[in-house]
């Protein structure tokens, strides 16, 4: 019953999509308000459309209708309430489902703000967001489906259908399969909300270029509008990614958060391009240089939005053989080609009205440095992008599969973020329009010199690696460079305004809140890239079997193996938690629980390491292996982790960081109005004293 | 003896100790090695092959029993004297180029190693172009953006600065 009504609306929502389509293409052709209306109001009813989709399988989920085969996959009467709501991004169908969810939400968002002067634009906004739900909502009518049932054929067979087979009856198992183990995890309830909505909201700049470009209103004033919408959308992608590493880092059971693994670099693809994209329409703003060069961004972010979300999902691209079986590849594939082929040509139609307004006049000048920053990022994704495509390319020439693992991202990708650390640090010196070496240098040798001091720091303490010592100094050298600039900033407005050093500091960022906020990402970048430094270059791990009272040593710290229990929990699962004791040069620290899940009805195992977490260093002890009722011991590894916290920590800055930059402005209009309304207000007390 | 001299007798000496050095410490590390190789030892060869039937997860940390088996493996033709190389080799031989962590240079794999650096030199080479037609149209006077402040540079922030005293002062 409940399906049959999801079912249902998931219908009508593509209806009114394809009619919304045709609706806002009319309105525009024959400049009829009244046409564009309706597809506005065909945008916004798209929404509580889908809202009814999604409680549908929600109620489905939560009910546990095991006839549901979306339900039985994801779903198991164990599980606890929340796991079972947010099963609902738990697997393919409920994920596009999901993704659809989101879109509508945003898109009728966009369509709410006051279009007075952007009229032009709203027909193709709603064109661009309509064609996309349209694509999310057909694939999950006719290939992933969420609302298929399980039927018992009467030739007594299983079927598998969205609507009763003749002469089938319902066929319900006794219990559902159960979430992934790897998925009950608070991280993974966040992760992929966090991600997808950073997709979508990657969709709205998107539409509003299309718009841009079927229009021919072709000046910066699409990025204006949707800076903010490219910021949530980056601030939420950001925020994906992170909770994604210390997801693995908690669950994953390797001692590491990244492991260059395709979905993983799926989801960082638009990141790159985004982050190239958010830099680079500031030269746009700034300067009215490469229009061009930012259309093909966000397209490209599109696309890989597109790519992301087919490639998280589906698994399909883990071979040609999973791909040519699949339905969705090749839809998916065909999607992004049409719509990256029509972008580019409606680019090309535009090419000469997105002639660059002014020159570069300096080497040295923020856009030159800004454009280099571009050719480093599109390096990293050009070597993410082939090395995620070439094992299918592989195998589809030679038959043979071959694997790009880490150490090839590691060794291409090194120096280009190396690179990009560089210019974090320079290029905030440098002014638009014009900067030379003297007045790059005279802003920089204080912090300069000062940075110099941390990778002597660093030999003295006995660090003897060369990528180590130079990665700290650039490490040094962006965050003396950035507080270097809040101190002059700050002790500027304190000189001026005799405000205190909090006053000042308040002032100054919320002057410049894009400026200050943009500061600290970077300062959240260098506090990141401190841990992953930490944790790349200096990780050690050791191995071994001891039994009870047995001792294990790893640099400073020793662990004895203190017992082991096993038992069944009652959601499930049956447990093995070793007790461990944690010595550093000899002093008692405390006790660690390593242990192993078994879920007895996804029959999965899940490693569960326990971790002494400090601001130094991670003690991170796995429980590998062990012989049941045997006295031979207990197999732990054991990961010694140096600075990894400061990636979390870095990451909460850079998501603040990101906070403060994306804060809802008030709008510069009303600003100004409000600013007018409050002079006269003054002047009107004035004259009444 | 001329220096050309010097080179033709030293490099093959270099060469004949570096052997020398190579073959003494390969000898001493099989000799190191216990009957039985530890967990790290095995890790060490575990850690730079990629489990044949997961997805990129390196054998070293793969949980599966079928991957435990080929731990159990590599630890057999440690303790039988094989080197890292070897048994690579026999892992490749057995399942394919797919359980290296990158793959081997030769044939169609060059792609993967050299596309992105040809494709990076080319953005190299269209930023070069842009930093180029820059240089030609390079005006006389530079003249800043219209409407933008720019704090970074002293000039312009006095300025301003200034310019805000001035209106202050005539409010």
């Amino acid at each position: 019953m409940v399906s049959n009504f999801g079912f249902g609306a998931l219908v009508i929502t593509l209806v009114v999509s394809v009619y919304g389509i045709f609706a806002a293409v009319y309105g525009a052709r024959k400049n009829s308000l009244a046409w564009v209306e309706s597809a506005r109001k065909a945008m916004l009813l798209t929404f509580p459309l889908i809202s009814l989709v999604a409680l549908s399988i929600i109620y489905l989920l939560v009910t546990g209708d095991y006839q549901v085969q979306y339900v039985y996959n994801v779903t198991s009467s164990t599980m606890p309430l929340y796991l079972k709501v947010t099963a609902l991004w738990g697997g393919q169908a409920g994920s596009l489902i999901f993704w659809s969810w989101l879109l509508a939400s945003f898109a009728s968002a966009v369509t709410l703000r006051k279009w007075d002067r952007d009229r032009e634009f709203l027909p193709w906004v709603i064109v661009v967001s309509l064609v996309t739900l349209v694509f999310f909502v057909g694939m999950s009518i006719f290939f992933e489906n969420p609302f298929v049932r399980f039927w018992q054929t009467a030739g007594g067979s299983q079927a598998v259908a969205m609507f009763q087979p003749t002469g089938a009856t319902s066929l319900v198992p006794f219990d559902g399969r159960g979430l992934n183990p790897l998925l009950r995890h608070p991280g993974m309830v966040i992760h992929p909300p966090m991600l997808y909505l950073g997709f979508v909201a990657f969709v709205i700049p998107f539409a509003f270029a299309i718009a841009a470009l079927i229009t021919g209103r072709t000046d910066d004033r699409w990025i204006r509008v949707t800076r903010r919408w490219s910021l949530v959308a980056w601030l939420f992608l950001s925020l994906g990614l992170v909770l994604g590493s210390r997801w693995a880092y908690d669950v994953l059971g390797w001692g590491g958060y990244w492991a260059w693994d395709p979905v993983e670099i799926a989801a960082f693809m638009p990141w790159l391009s985004g982050t190239a994209f958010l830099h680079s329409v500031m030269i746009q703003e700034k300067r009215g240089l490469f229009k061009r060069w930012n259309m093909i961004l966000i397209v490209l972010t599109y696309s890989l939005v597109i790519f992301g979300t087919f490639l998280t999902r589906s698994g399909v691209l883990s071979s040609v053989h999973a791909f040519s079986q699949s339905a969705i590849g090749p839809l998916f594939f065909g999607y992004i080609g049409i719509t990256f082929a029509v972008s580019l040509a409606l680019l090309l139609h535009r090419w000469n009205a997105l002639r660059s307004e002014g020159e570069m006049h300096s080497l040295l000048s923020r856009e030159a440095l800004f454009l280099l920053n571009n050719l480093l990022f599109m390096g990293i994704l050009v070597v993410c992008f082939w090395g995620v495509l070439f094992p299918l390319i592989s195998e589809l020439f030679t038959g043979q599969k071959v694997t790009v693992g880490p150490p090839f991202y590691e060794r291409s990708t090194g120096p280009l973020f190396a690179g990009l650390l560089l210019l974090m640090g320079v290029a905030p010196l440098s002014a638009w329009g014009h900067s030379t070496v003297k007045t790059l240098g005279k802003a920089m040798w204080k912090p300069f010199v000062v940075s110099l001091a941390i990778p002597v720091i660093a030999f003295v303490l006995g660090v003897r690696s060369l990528p180590a010592l130079l990665a700290f100094w650039l490490c040094a050298f962006v965050a003396f460079i950035t507080l270097y600039e809040y101190y002059r900033g700050v002790a500027a407005r304190i000189r001026r305004s005799e405000e205190n050093v909090f006053t000042a500091l308040w002032n100054l960022a919320s002057r410049n809140r894009r400026r200050y906020g943009g500061y600290i990402i970077h300062i959240g970048v260098v506090l990141m890239a401190l841990g992953i430094i930490g944790i790349e270059l200096f990780q050690t791990e050791t191995q071994g079997t001891i039994p009870p009272g047995g001792q294990m040593n790893l640099g400073n710290y020793t662990i004895t193996f203190d017992k082991l229990d096993i038992f069944d929990t009652a959601d499930g699962r049956n447990v093995a938690r070793a007790v461990v004791s944690v010595e550093r040069d000899g002093k008692y620290l405390g006790q660690l629980y390593p242990r192993r899940d078994y879920y007895y009805d996804s029959q999965q195992p899940m490693t569960i390491p326990g971790v002494r977490s400090t601001m130094e260093d991670d003690l991170y002890v796995l429980l590998v292996d062990w012989e049941p009722i045997s006295s031979t011991g207990v197999t732990f590894k054991v990961y010694h982790n140096p600075l990894v916290n400061w990636l979390w920590v870095g990451g909460f800055v850079f998501i603040f960081g990101t906070l403060v930059a994306a804060w809802p402005d008030k709008d510069p209009e009303s600003v100004r109005v409000r600013a007018a309304k409050r002079k006269m207000a003054a002047s009107g007390v004035q004259s009444a004293d | 003896m001329n220096t050309a001299m010097k080179k033709h007798i030293l490099l093959p000496l270099i060469a004949l100790f570096i052997g020398l050095l190579w073959t003494g410490i390969s000898y001493f590390s099989v000799q190191a090695q216990s009957p039985t190789p530890s967990d790290n030892e095995v890790n060490a060869v575990a850690k730079n092959l990629y489990c044949p039937v997961c997805e990129n997860i390196s054998l070293d940390v793969c949980p599966t029993t079928a991957c435990a088996q080929w731990r159990a493996l590599i630890r057999e033709k440690l303790a039988a004297g094989w080197s890292e190389d070897q048994i690579k080799d026999y892992f490749v031989a057995q399942y394919g180029d797919r359980v290296l962590s990158t793959p081997p240079t030769r044939g169609l794999n060059w792609l993967v190693y050299i596309l992105p650096p040809l494709i990076f030199l080319g953005g190299v080479y269209l930023v070069y172009r842009v930093l180029r037609s820059m240089k030609k149209n390079k005006p006389a006077q530079i003249t800043p953006p219209p409407g933008e402040s720019d704090q970074t540079d002293p000039y312009f922030s006095q300025l301003e600065a200034e310019l805000e005293q001035h209106r202050k002062r005539g409010e």
